[in-house]
């Protein structure tokens, strides 16, 4: 079995006096060349595994889009709308810098529900990857704080309704829930001291998310990468070098992603939005359909789903503790999953129930954006996303837990190298 | 394993299909219900779509003779009439037209003067109590965005193709909608006081009085182009046309930009492709 | 231990192509990379609302004989002074000689439209802007060091370097102006 990353001994030789006097003070090109260019990393991983450079991609991309829109938008409930218009109508390049960093919070999510689903199929959060896993489950909940923050800013109606619906989740929390709500909106309504403050910290915490994909990157170099047989990197014949083979082929996934992206930015920037934003907030009215943005979707048909007291606890309340506990229950997934196999292509059987919760998963979504009263597929709305909220708790609950008991797994491969010369293209 | 991912690729896709016409089924309750509103077909839409000059000129003639009497466009500027992808106005007619509209300026004496290019259109109202108090309590919306502002929806899964279309006219539908939708109210309905019968406003009583009828305005026809016929269904397409400038006056180097833009990321992505595999020919993986 | 080294770089006949490749991404990449730079930088020049308002055309018609205003252009104060044939002789005697900034009255104005005197109103000194109609040459003085500018807006004493600059401006008829 190969040594953790920190046993290795760095081969970098320091080639010029400057880097040698660097490299006894900072060695950071030491650092640089341990950790993103020699960096060990097994041979066999597939394009799933692209996902979390894509997401590095795109944090930089929302940073640097949101620091310039930042050198022009107004957060006053007065002047907000109007100062997005000016940067769409007025700003050079403001049309496609305001839509790029639109359309970049959705395609950051997209990048992100694939990179989960890659960890929940591949074992990715299995031991010894448990803090890197739950640092990633920090980094979900970071972003959609970070997103949710960043839809308000515009003060269209869906931001005012969407504050003020969101925020009126903690009046369900008991005794001290009303001042609770009052402290995070700086009133009894959402109004001008929620917007600048939702300004203040959606500036801030893409630089927390930074630090804490930091942590992330180191938290995943100590064991290493996982890989599609989870099968631990065992010899050097395992491995490649991160450069130039992952870094290229990181590279190639992100010019691949930006095509879609730049096909909204350009071709239909307000396609994955709701044209009820482009009307101004107004406390009075709301609108016939309160939506959020689709990331939010099936999480938001779980909180809609429980519309039925629990003995005591009033069907708000109980909204509120499922929609918690759907993100909660991710951080416990290492411990509820009791397979001694880590990935999903040697368990037959979890292939099936993880398919089928990812189209739970997209099942929820759509029920989401439906109306309260509607039907679908000839089931009502509430009824069906009862039935798929019930299914995504029994997958964490019962499936990851209990379903070991009765599988049986296909023969592992020896080490990832036997896996690679056993497959036709090299 | 190959195998069984195509096997299970293609149940997939065969459920899919399946399935989805199911979604079109669903039944709305009433409160939803909306009659369908007819796609039309606009010079601006699709990856290729761009404004129709002299369609603009129509609809800016017919906003300002009808509409800018109680709507205002507070985001739109003069100087906005003549910059590149847009009705195309000339400076000169630009500064003609705009010395024709009072601007409030607090900074000269009487409070108002003449517009410049730089002014925006000023609003046919002082405040909006007085906007109110001329439309029976309603206040007419500003045009500014107003065609962003409304969309269509469309039944089932069919929205998915929208994604692959660059779908982004459904405003204009339905504004074309809107303004042809005045009818007779049907048999038992109640129309209110001062309101008006229309199929596609939602709740069916709008406070607008039809605003344009065959005839309403007269286009001048420039030399050498086709005169258009004067009905209401050709206003209420040019009017629509003009409100989506207004909302998005670069739609036209938007989308050439964007044509530049994704054909550049085929080619990087092509040659990154090839880096990748001459790269990867030298290891086993 | 170390990574068994992957096959070393080989010389070999498909080398140059290799290499050519590795060359156009690379460029290829760089290009991307000056083409999404570019808009990051350039957003920060002057937006089309502030570039409308970078000329602006001024009525002169109610300005009398000895009358000045100051109007705004481009955020900066500009007087505008509709001067008297006494300003105009004044400031055509002057030699240059006693001008610490030298200049004639003639290239501070316009031909054939010698009554305007159109400058910016901030005091070369340190940009306060000026009295008009008061200290010791009959033109402008400067409240906050005491500079004193003639009836052509020349330094003449004080602390102010050189003479209140003149914007860009033209006359597009005998009563409307247009600067800059």
């Amino acid at each position: 079995m190969t040594t953790p990353d920190h046993n290795i001994h760095s081969t970098y030789q320091p080639t010029s006096g400057f880097e040698r006097w660097l490299d006894e003070r900072l060695p950071i090109v030491r650092f640089g060349k341990e950790h993103l260019l020699d960096f060990p990393t097994p041979r066999n991983l597939n394009y799933w595994w692209t996902f979390g450079a894509i997401l590095v991609f795109m944090l930089t991309v929302q940073i640097v889009t949101g620091i310039v829109l930042a050198m022009h938008y107004v957060p006053n409930v007065s002047l907000a709308f109007d100062s997005v218009e000016q940067i769409r109508r007025d700003v050079n390049g403001g049309r496609i810098l305001q839509a790029t960093h639109a359309v970049g919070a959705s395609m950051f999510f997209f990048a992100l529900y694939i990179h989960m689903g890659r960890n929940l199929y591949f074992g990715s959060y299995k031991a010894p990857r448990e803090i890197l896993y739950m640092l990633g489950v920090l980094l979900f909940t970071l972003v959609m704080a970070t997103a949710f923050m960043g839809y308000v800013l515009p003060w269209g109606q869906m931001s005012f309704w969407a504050a003020t619906v969101i925020t009126n989740i903690f009046a369900a929390i008991p005794v001290v829930g009303q001042p609770i709500l009052e402290l995070l909106r700086g009133g009894f309504a959402v109004d001008n001291p929620t917007l600048n403050r939702f300004f203040s910290l959606h500036y801030l915490l893409p630089f927390v998310i930074a630090a804490v994909v930091v942590l992330h990157i180191w938290a995943l170099h100590v064991p290493g990468n996982n890989n599609p047989t989870g099968v631990e990197v065992k010899s050097s014949r395992d491995t490649v070098a991160f450069h130039p083979y992952y870094t290229m082929k990181d590279l190639l996934a992100i010019v691949v992603f930006c095509i879609p992206f730049a096909w909204f930015v350009f071709m239909a920037p307000d396609i994955l939005g709701h044209p009820d934003n482009y009307v101004m907030a107004n406390s009075q009215v709301t609108p016939t359909h309160i939506v959020p943005e689709w990331y939010f979707l099936p999480f938001y048909a779980i909180l809609r789903a429980i519309d039925f007291n629990i003995l005591f606890i009033d069907s708000r309340l109980g909204g509120v503790i499922f929609f918690a506990g759907s993100i909660l229950i991710l951080f416990f997934v290492p411990w509820l999953d009791r397979s001694p196999v880590r990935s999903g292509g040697y368990r037959p059987v979890f292939k099936l129930f993880y398919w089928l919760f990812v189209v739970n998963f997209l099942m929820l979504a759509y029920l989401g954006a439906a109306p309260a009263d509607g039907t679908v597929l000839g089931l009502s709305v509430p009824t069906f996303s009862k039935i798929c909220t019930f299914y995504y708790f029994f997958y964490f609950l019962i499936v990851l837990p209990f379903l070991p008991r009765f599988e049986t797994y296909r023969p592992l491969p020896a080490s990832i190298s036997e896996n690679v010369l056993g497959r036709t293209h090299s | 394993m190959t195998k069984v991912k195509t096997v299970f690729a293609a149940f997939a896709t065969a459920a899919t299909l399946i399935v989805a016409p199911a979604f079109g089924q669903e039944a709305e309750a009433d409160s939803h219900a909306q009659p369908q509103i007819e796609a039309q077909s606009w010079s601006f839409a699709g990856p290729f779509g761009k404004y129709d000059e002299h369609q603009l000129q129509r609809g800016f003639q017919v906003f300002r003779e009808v509409c800018s009497g109680c709507h205002s466009a507070r985001l739109i500027a003069f100087r906005n009439l003549s910059e590149e992808g847009g009705p195309g106005f000339t400076e000169e007619q630009v500064k003609a037209l705009a010395a024709e509209y009072q601007v409030t300026d607090p900074s000269v004496a009487e409070g108002q003067r003449p517009g410049v290019a730089a002014d925006y259109w000023p609003s046919p109202f002082a405040s909006e109590q007085e906007a109110r108090d001329a439309n029976g309590g309603a206040v007419p919306p500003d045009f500014s965005v107003l065609a962003k502002a409304r969309g269509t929806t469309q039944p089932g899964l069919w929205w998915v193709l929208n994604y692959f279309t660059a779908f982004q006219e459904g405003g204009p539908d339905y504004i074309h909608a809107l303004l042809n939708g005045y009818e007779e109210p049907p048999q038992g309905t109640e129309v209110p006081e001062g309101k008006y019968y229309n199929n596609f406003f939602p709740g069916h009583s709008i406070g607008m009085a039809p605003p344009l009828s065959d005839g309403a305005v007269t286009y001048e026809v420039a030399e050498g182009e086709q005169a258009v016929p004067l009905t209401l269904d050709q206003y209420s397409k040019d009017v629509a046309a003009f409100m989506m400038w207004a909302a998005e006056p670069h739609l036209n180097s938007r989308k050439a930009a964007g044509f530049r833009v994704i054909l550049f990321l085929l080619v990087f992505a092509g040659l990154m492709w090839m880096t990748k595999s001459k790269l990867w020919s030298r290891v086993k993986h | 231990m170390a990574n068994q080294p992957d096959l070393a770089l080989q010389e070999s006949p498909h080398s140059t192509r290799r290499d050519f490749l590795y060359v156009a991404s690379g460029a290829v990449g760089a290009v991307a990379v000056a083409g999404a730079v570019w808009p990051l930088i350039n957003q920060m020049n002057p937006d089309a609302s502030v570039r409308a308002l970078a000329s602006i055309e001024f009525d002169l018609s109610a300005i009398e004989e000895g009358q000045s205003v100051t109007i705004k252009w481009r955020g900066l104060p500009v007087f505008v002074r509709h001067r008297t044939a006494a300003e105009i002789e004044e400031a055509r005697a002057v030699p240059l000689s006693e001008l610490k900034d030298p200049a004639t009255d003639a290239e501070r104005t316009k031909e054939g439209h010698e009554q305007w005197l159109i400058m910016i109103a901030n005091c070369t000194h340190l940009g306060c802007v000026p009295v008009g109609e008061s200290g010791d040459y009959d033109g402008w003085l400067c409240p906050c060091h005491g500079s004193h500018y003639d009836t052509a807006g020349r330094i003449r004493k004080g602390p102010a370097p050189t003479n209140l600059v003149l914007p860009e401006y033209e006359f597009v008829s005998d009563t409307l102006v247009q600067i800059g």
